[in-house]
Parts: C-alpha cells; sequence; structure tokens
C-alpha cells in the first residue's frame, strides 16, 4: 500500500494501482479514451493527462503510470497528483484539439449521439472554434460484417476495439494498418469478424466509428426508455438493458454483473430484437379442417378446455420450452397436477438430468465467477463458445492470466485458447475417471480442477451413465471438495435449472418430453417447446410467441409474451435466481403465459388460486423458498455428486456432439430474426470455406 | 505519406511460396527466438518474401508469412503497412529510392528529382519497360555524398543529371555500374582541394588535453589576479602589519552544530558529512586524484 495525495485528498492505495485507478480511489474523475479497465493499457489517446510531484516533470499519461513508479518528497512526502492544475487544464484542452483536428463535425447524424464520450469530454476541454485551416483527414468505411457499421473518419485511434477482439473475444480479426496519421481500423482485405461477442466493440468505441448496424439511425438514447433485465438467450442470464421506443424494442444493451457476464454480451444476446417483432403470434389461433384461423381468446380457451376434460389425466402431457420464466412453469405444474396428470417434462432436449439425484449434480457448481480459481478444466461434451459465448470468454480470461491446462472431450473445436484434445466420447471419460489417462494427473495435481460437463454428453440414451461418468471422473481427480466444488453442468437453455429446481420432470410412471412427443399423450401443452418435433396424434395447444416448429403443429395457439414483455424469474446455469422485467407490452392480443394457464384453469373447472403475479409469487415462494433469494446462488451440496458417481450404468462408444449447432439459431427468436439469420449464413460460410 | 494499401487483385500473384532456400533461411531465423515468440521473425520473413517476390511484398506473401509464424493475417498485414521499406505494389527491377531531405536538396537533389519525373514518371510509377520505378524517401545516411539515390541495394551518390542520366542509361542498357560516389570520388574523403585540418600539431600529439591545460591555466591566472586585488585592499583598509590571530586560554571555544546553525551555516561540518556518506565520497575522491593526475 502506498500513500498518495490526489487534490489534496490523501489516500492509501495499492502500489501496483495506476494513478488513474488512485484518482478514482479518491473520488476524482479522470477523462479517458483509450483505457479501458478489462483490456491491456495502450496509453495512447492521452486524455488521462495529470500533473504529479514526484514524477516526471510533465503531464503524465495517469492509465500508464502505476503509483509505486513515483517518489516520495525529500522529507518522505507522499507523491501528490493534481488533476485540476492549469497545467492539466491545458494539456488535455490540447489533447482535445488534436483529437477534434481529424473528428468530423457530423454529430446531428451520428448515432453515437448523446452517448459519446468525445461528445461529453469536449464539452469539459474542447474548445469552441479550430484553429486548424488544412483539409481533415477522410477515410474511406469499412465492411467488417453485419453487425458493425464503420464510419471511419471518426475514429480517434484508441484501439480498444482491436485490443478486445483480441484480447477477449480471442479471435484477433481486426487490426490497425498504416501508422500515424494514416492508421486505419480494419479486418484483413475487410472481411466479417467471426466472433460471437464481435457486437461489444460498439459499446467499447468511445466515438460513433463503431456503431451497431441494425440500430442505424433508428432512435436517439434520450427517447428510449431503459429497462434493467436478465437475458434468456443462453442459460448464462447475462445482465442486459433492453432499450423499448413506444411498444417496440430498439436495442439491447449489456449491464454489468461481475458474477455473470462482466460487461461483456454475445451478439445473439444483442442482435436478437427484430426477432422480437417478426413471426409474433399476436392472436389465438384455432386449427379447423387442418388449417389455422384466428379465433377469439374465448373460442380458443374453450377448445383446449373441453379437449383437457375430454382426456384422461395419464393421456394428457406438458413439454416446457427453453425461454420459460419460473412462473408460467410453475402455473402449468399446478394445473397438470390438479388435472392428476404427472407427465409433464422440462428437458425437451431429452437431457438426463433430474432433481431426484440432488440440485448440485445440475448445476454450474464452480459458478461462472468461480473459473478464475480453475487451474485445470475438463469439457466433456461442450463447445463452451457456441453454448455460452460469455462463459467462454471467462475461460479464456483465466486462460491469459497462465497457468491453466484445458481438456476437451467431444468435438474437436476451436475454442479461442490452447486445449489439449483428448477424446471424442465416454471412452476417453472413463480413462479419466480410472486415472489411466494423462489428463487425469494434470486434473489431480490441480488444486481446483474443474469438470464442465455439456448438454452434448448429457442429452443422449446413455445421458444418465455419461453424466454419472462424469461425476466419478470429478470425484477421482479430486474436483469435489469442501471448499471447491469444480463439477459443473453447462446448461443452453435459460429456463432449464428453473425447470428442474421447480421439479418439471415427468412422476413415478410419467412420460419424457420424447415419449410425449412420439405420441404417448392424446394431448399435449407445449410451453414454448420449439425444438422437439411432435408426432402426428396428439392435440397440441402451443403456448408461445413465435410461428416456429411447435406452433406450426399446434392445434391451437394461445400466444404469449416474449422475455421482454413479461416480469418473470429465470434461474441460470450456476443457479442464480434472476429477475427478468418487462420492457415493452407484448404485441397484440397475446397475454403473459402464466395468466393464460390461470385462465384455462377456471375454464377446466380447476381454479389456480392466485389472480395476479405477486400471488402467483407467493406460493411459488412457499413452495420453493430458495427462488426467493434473488441474485443469490444457492450452494448446493456436494455429497449428491459423489452418490451419483456410484450410480454408474453402461455408456454407448459414440462421441459427444455439441447441442448447439447454429449459435445464430438456438431459439424461435432467433429464428424470426433476420440479423441472427444473415450472421447464421455467414458463419455457415465461413466454416465451409475453412473445411475446403 | 500516402495511404499504404496492398496491390489491387488483379495484379496480385495466384499464390507465394517461398524457394527451398528461403524456406530453409527462414527456418533458421525463426529458430532464433524462444519458444512462442516465433512471431518476432516476422519483419525478417516479409524482407525475404519481398526480395524474392521481386522487390514487393504480396497479399499471398503476407498470408504465407503469417502461416508459416501461426500468425493471425491482420497481424502481418499491419506490420507490413507500418513499415515503409516494404513495398505494397511493384517496382520496377531498378528501385530507386531518391532521398529528398534537406542536404540532398541544399546539393540539387531537385534537379535530379526532375530527371527522374522525366525519365521514369511520377512516384510510384513502374515503366513500361518494367525496368525503373522511384520513391521519395527521408534521409539515407550520406549527406557527405549528396545527392544521392539508393537502386535496389546500392547508393549511388555525388549525383548530377548529367552523371545520373549516364547511370540510368547504362542501367537500362544492362552495362556494367560502379555503386558508389559517381564523380571519380573514393568516398567521402574532400571533393577537390584540401583546407581543413591542415595544422601538422594536429598529428603530433600536442594538442591532447591542451583543452584542460588552458583552462587550468586560465584558472590559476584568475585566482592569482584575485589574491593581489585582495592583498592589497586589506593593505589599503588595515595599515598595521597582518598578524596571526591570536587566541588566549579560555577564550577558544568549540564550534558546535547549534552555533552553525545560529550562524545560517550546515548542521554537519563538511568533512563530518564527507565521512558520514561514504557511498559518494570515494567515487569523489577517485574523481579529485584523477584530475591531478591528469593534470
Amino acid at each position: 500500500m502506498a500513500k498518495i495525495i490526489v487534490d489534496d485528498v490523501e489516500v492509501e492505495v495499492p502500489g501496483e494501482y495506476t494513478l488513474l485507478q488512485a484518482c478514482e480511489a479518491a473520488g476524482v474523475e479522470v477523462p479517458r479514451f483509450c483505457f479501458h479497465e478489462r483490456l491491456s493499457i495502450a496509453g495512447n489517446c492521452r486524455m488521462c493527462l495529470v500533473e504529479v510531484k514526484g514524477g516526471p516533470p510533465k503531464p503524465t499519461a495517469s492509465c500508464a503510470m502505476n503509483v509505486r513508479d513515483l517518489r516520495p518528497g525529500p522529507n518522505g512526502e507522499p507523491p501528490v497528483i493534481s488533476t485540476r492544475s492549469p497545467m492539466v487544464k491545458k494539456a488535455r484542452e490540447g489533447v482535445m484539439e488534436f483529437l477534434l483536428i481529424n473528428h468530423p463535425l457530423d454529430c446531428p447524424i451520428c448515432d453515437q449521439g448523446g452517448e459519446c464520450d468525445l461528445q461529453d469530454q469536449a464539452m469539459a476541454y474542447g474548445v469552441d472554434s479550430s484553429r486548424f485551416a488544412e483539409n481533415k483527414r477522410a477515410v474511406e468505411n469499412k465492411y467488417i460484417g453485419p453487425l458493425v457499421r464503420t464510419s471511419m473518419n471518426r475514429c480517434i485511434h484508441c484501439t480498444r476495439c482491436v485490443r478486445f477482439v483480441t484480447e477477449v473475444a480471442g479471435v484477433p480479426d481486426l487490426g490497425a494498418i498504416g501508422r500515424g496519421e494514416d492508421m486505419e481500423i480494419t479486418t484483413y482485405l475487410e472481411k466479417a469478424m467471426r466472433s460471437e461477442l464481435q457486437g461489444n466493440v460498439i459499446d467499447l468505441c468511445p466515438v460513433g466509428a463503431l456503431t451497431s448496424k441494425p440500430y442505424m439511425f433508428k432512435a436517439r438514447p434520450w427517447e428510449l426508455l431503459k429497462t434493467e433485465t436478465v437475458d434468456v438467450m443462453d442459460a448464462l442470464g447475462s445482465a442486459i438493458r433492453v432499450d423499448a421506443r413506444g411498444r417496440e424494442v430498439m436495442r439491447v444493451l449489456p449491464r454489468i454483473n461481475e458474477a455473470v457476464n462482466e460487461e461483456w454480451i454475445s451478439d445473439k444476446s444483442r442482435f436478437i430484437w427484430d426477432g422480437l417483432k417478426t413471426q409474433r403470434l399476436d392472436r389465438p389461433y384455432v386449427r379447423e379442417n387442418g388449417r389455422l384461423r384466428p379465433a377469439s381468446w374465448q373460442e380458443a380457451l374453450g377448445v383446449v378446455a373441453a379437449r383437457v376434460r375430454s382426456t384422461a389425466p395419464n393421456r394428457l402431457g406438458a413439454i416446457v420450452g427453453d425461454l420459460a420464466a419460473a412462473e408460467e412453469s410453475f402455473a402449468l405444474k399446478s394445473l397438470l397436477s390438479r388435472l392428476g396428470s404427472i407427465n409433464i417434462d422440462g428437458r425437451q432436449d431429452g437431457t438426463a438430468l433430474d432433481p431426484i439425484l440432488g440440485r448440485a449434480t445440475y448445476l454450474f457448481n464452480t459458478t461462472i465467477a468461480g473459473i478464475h480459481e480453475a487451474d485445470a478444466i475438463l469439457l466433456v461434451g461442450t463447445n463452451p463458445r457456441r453454448e455460452a459465448a460469455v462463459l467462454n470468454a471467462r475461460i479464456r480470461e483465466r486462460w491469459r492470466l497462465g497457468n491453466l491446462k484445458v481438456g476437451l472431450i467431444g468435438e474437436p473445436a476451436d475454442l479461442t485458447y490452447t486445449h489439449e484434445y483428448l477424446g471424442a466420447g465416454s471412452d476417453t471419460l472413463a480413462a479419466i475417471a480410472d486415472g489411466t489417462h494423462s489428463f487425469a494427473d494434470v486434473l489431480k495435481q490441480a488444486e481446483r480442477p474443474l469438470v464442465i460437463i455439456g448438454q452434448g454428453a448429457l442429452s443422449r440414451r446413455d445421458g444418465l451413465a455419461v453424466l454419472s461418468l462424469a461425476a466419478r471422473a470429478a470425484v477421482a481427480v479430486g474436483a469435489v471438495k469442501d471448499d471447491w466444488n469444480g463439477f459443473s453442468v453447462l446448461h443452453t437453455a435459460a429456463s432449464r435449472v428453473g425447470s428442474l429446481d421447480l421439479g418439471l420432470v415427468p412422476g413415478e410412471g410419467g412420460l419424457n418430453a420424447a415419449e410425449q412427443a412420439a405420441g404417448g399423450v392424446d394431448t399435449l401443452f407445449l410451453l414454448g417447446a420449439d425444438e422437439i418435433k411432435v408426432a402426428d396424434g396428439p392435440f397440441v395447444v402451443y403456448i408461445g410467441t413465435h410461428g416456429d416448429q411447435g406452433a406450426h403443429r399446434a392445434d391451437v395457439i394461445l400466444p404469449g409474451a416474449a422475455y421482454t414483455e413479461k416480469s418473470g424469474l429465470y434461474v441460470n446455469t450456476e443457479g442464480r435466481v434472476q429477475i427478468a422485467n418487462r420492457a415493452v407490452f407484448p404485441p397484440g392480443e397475446a397475454r403473459e403465459d402464466w395468466a393464460i394457464i390461470r385462465a384455462l384453469s377456471e375454464l377446466v373447472g380447476h381454479k389456480l388460486p392466485f389472480d395476479n403475479i405477486a400471488q402467483l409469487r407467493q406460493s411459488l415462494f412457499v413452495s420453493h423458498p430458495h427462488l426467493a433469494r434473488i441474485d443469490t446462488v444457492e450452494p448446493a451440496d456436494h455429497t449428491a455428486i459423489e452418490r451419483l458417481a456410484a450410480l454408474g450404468g453402461a455408456t454407448d462408444k459414440t462421441g459427444f456432439e455439441t447441442p448447439v449447432v447454429d449459435f445464430y439459431l438456438t431459439n424461435p427468436i432467433a429464428r424470426a430474426s433476420a440479423i441472427m439469420a444473415e450472421c447464421s449464413a455467414l458463419a455457415l460460410g465461413v466454416s465451409r470455406q475453412a473445411a475446403e | 505519406m500516402a495511404v499504404r494499401r496492398l496491390a489491387p487483385k488483379e495484379i496480385q500473384p495466384e499464390d507465394f511460396v517461398f524457394t527451398p532456400e528461403n524456406a530453409a533461411w527462414a527456418e533458421r531465423i525463426i529458430a532464433k527466438y524462444p519458444e512462442g515468440r516465433q512471431a518476432s521473425a516476422v519483419i525478417s520473413l516479409l524482407w525475404k518474401a519481398q526480395e524474392q517476390g521481386d522487390g514487393w511484398v504480396s497479399e499471398p506473401a503476407i498470408r504465407a508469412v503469417a502461416n508459416l509464424l501461426g500468425m493471425p493475417y491482420i497481424r502481418v498485414l499491419e506490420v507490413a503497412t507500418f513499415y515503409t521499406m516494404f513495398n505494397l505494389q511493384p517496382v520496377g527491377r531498378y528501385f530507386i529510392q531518391f532521398c529528398g531531405t534537406t542536404p540532398c536538396r541544399l546539393r540539387g537533389a531537385q534537379a535530379i528529382q526532375d530527371v527522374l519525373e522525366q525519365r521514369v514518371g511520377h512516384q510510384g510509377h513502374v515503366t513500361d519497360d518494367g525496368l525503373f520505378s522511384w520513391l521519395e524517401v527521408e534521409c539515407l545516411g550520406a549527406c557527405c555524398n549528396a545527392p544521392m539515390v539508393q537502386i535496389n541495394d546500392d547508393y549511388y551518390e555525388d549525383l548530377t543529371p548529367d552523371n545520373f542520366n549516364k547511370l540510368l542509361d547504362d542501367l537500362a542498357s544492362g552495362r556494367a555500374v560502379k555503386p558508389g560516389p559517381q564523380d571519380g570520388r573514393v568516398s567521402s574523403e574532400p571533393q577537390d582541394a584540401v583546407n581543413t585540418l591542415l595544422d601538422p600539431a594536429l598529428y603530433d600529439g600536442s594538442v591532447v588535453g591542451a583543452w584542460r591545460k588552458r583552462f587550468e591555466e586560465e584558472d590559476a591566472r584568475v585566482k592569482a589576479e584575485a589574491e593581489a586585488k585582495a592583498a592589497a585592499e586589506k593593505a589599503a583598509a588595515d595599515p598595521t602589519p597582518a598578524r596571526p590571530e591570536t587566541t588566549r586560554g579560555g577564550e577558544q571555544k568549540a564550534e558546535t552544530p547549534a552555533d552553525r546553525v545560529a550562524n545560517g551555516k550546515d548542521a554537519a561540518k563538511p568533512e563530518e558529512k564527507k565521512a558520514a556518506s561514504p557511498a559518494t565520497a570515494p567515487g569523489a575522491e577517485a574523481r579529485a586524484s584523477e584530475d591531478k593526475t591528469k593534470g
């Protein structure tokens, strides 16, 4: 710790702090463009100049000098930083004037206007007119993909984008070519960027050089209604902010949540919003003579109620999809149990996870932030880059710190960090569990080994045996201890952990999702379940948002609300309960899903005991108290993993396949999005090129 | 300096492969760097690629170098576009780097540039026969032979429009040319009559240390004058003959640090300080004794 005086305030900060951090610790704001907390230090914008006593006798870039580099005074006085001295003001005004020399005066037509660092800081340090009479630099705009629009005249060469894609995303496509004034940010031969996190460069760009292409000229930040909520595109539950104007979602931005997504979100989370407007189910439909026709709510619910009443309880089933909030899942389960049916399943992908085995067997027990403490990682049947891109960035961040070994069992993949490819399937996993594989020693020698099991290993016929084998491997290498639980299941669906917490699995003798879909029931509720093919036969009631696979097969469609249109609880892959808030109202006659189920329950004569969402949550919390603890992770009892390890079972030899074949098209909202379709086509083109 | 871009697609070669000799050379260069730092060889390899690729770096060459070093293509492109000595556009068989910095300009580089513009065309243009192209570059460090150009690997100096035209003619017709000064000089010796450094004393060793002697003599003279002046003044103010300061018993008093501070001096005496800081003292002493021996 070192003492330092910042503008007359004495603070004590660690010696490795930069002057900029020390200033922040003293409560002084320092302007900056190139510096970013999560990127390496470049020190090239010079906006953060301060005056120091005990350092060089010139304005010093505070982002690039450590506190310990300053000398104390002759009598041991602490070094002094001034951020408001005339010298500092003049220096920063000089820097600003240089930056503005080549920056166009196009704020009125710039998408960054209103949320632009340069604009804000020019208010503080800019001069009112330019002394520069020469021509401004002109730079051609570059194509760097369908998501990020470039306006390169505005670039101030901070290189945040280059550092982000190189360091965090790990797909170094962006670079700065040329030198000096002629430096230009581009990709190699203007090919599209290939990272799943590329949208974050839009947030990082301190000026309007990189802006969102789909959001281009759509809205101004001050006219948007901002709603803080969580993302459902993957099972991480990244913190997002949904910006809406009227009834329309205009864009999605990340929020900072150090425990989950830091401040990044994947492109799917960010650019999904056009899918919220297309292919929407905005009124009920009833199938008549093989064709769906619009109907009133009364009629549609009447048809469903009549059908439900005439179905025997054991021929009644429900499958809960990937985007359902806990509330509607709970409502549907309550309705089915009142009707006497035990055929309910929240695992449409057929994963072998089951709450009966204990909560620790289906959670990412290590927690996402816990990845930082791991020193050896075994990935089983998962490609985290596609299944949870932000989590993959976390692993990469840990890998960059050094001293991390990663092994992969499953499909070979480019994970953006070096890893050892161990094998394709359960044979390799068994070898590790038995300690005969060399990587088992790596895990054993690690202090905090982490085993991540993906749905690719579990959504198979032998899923339970593989799960048990993975648990055995985790226990054998010492990943499950009292102070460290390195057995982690990576989910791909936002609703899955919530469903498992609520016990959305068939009861004794009940039918699971696959059996129901194959025709094991006569009347089948699909609560946003679009990833499962329902055979001819059952009468399908689809409660959902988009005209996707489920709606095409449906006999009655009851339009529901998407994740931005309802308040709901989601439990992420680590078991963190988070609440999503409503940003806009559902379109047309669509209603919140729990309300649809509640209305139906009255018609079938088993009225559910809640009239509003508060009452629903009340009864939900009574039966599942841990869901009431929002934003916390309830640690699960790790002895369940040891019991699971003892289960055993025969595994099959085929290799694990990642469940996310196309990152951009994993759910009905994404499939309705034109932007995602474009990204998907581009990504497939890239991989086809790579295969040749 | 203009924006440097890759050559248009139409003139890029289909492919670039290092020749076996160059590939072996590249392997040796890469082996120089420690494991994980192979990318350090990028400039050497690009240079070799430029040599092999008729004096310019093509897009396939950038990819070839990147593949060899396991670097992303954009990283190699960054290097190739940063350094102006990598030509990204085709150049003539004789690539003329014309020095246009101040000393050459003062010695008539403009006339050489006029020759280039007239015979070869504008900067970067390759003559139809593919023989020549030229580029203005910053100082090549041969100012004593200004004006000059570099053609491929060699310097051609002391140019005049006449001998430069002849040089270009010789190159064009394949005659042998002599690198270096083109006006008969061997290197950078005086061009005609020698009129500097003529004093024989420069060469007999008498000037070694002469400057120090001069300073010391000057110091001694000033000191002696000041002493004489002080003595004269004292004699005028106090006509009694000088006598040594007398001290009587009891009057003599040791100077305490407190007295010293009261009189506005440093608390420690200079000799005490010297003893207290042995780290600096030996150096100072050594210097002092060295001075003495030299004097």
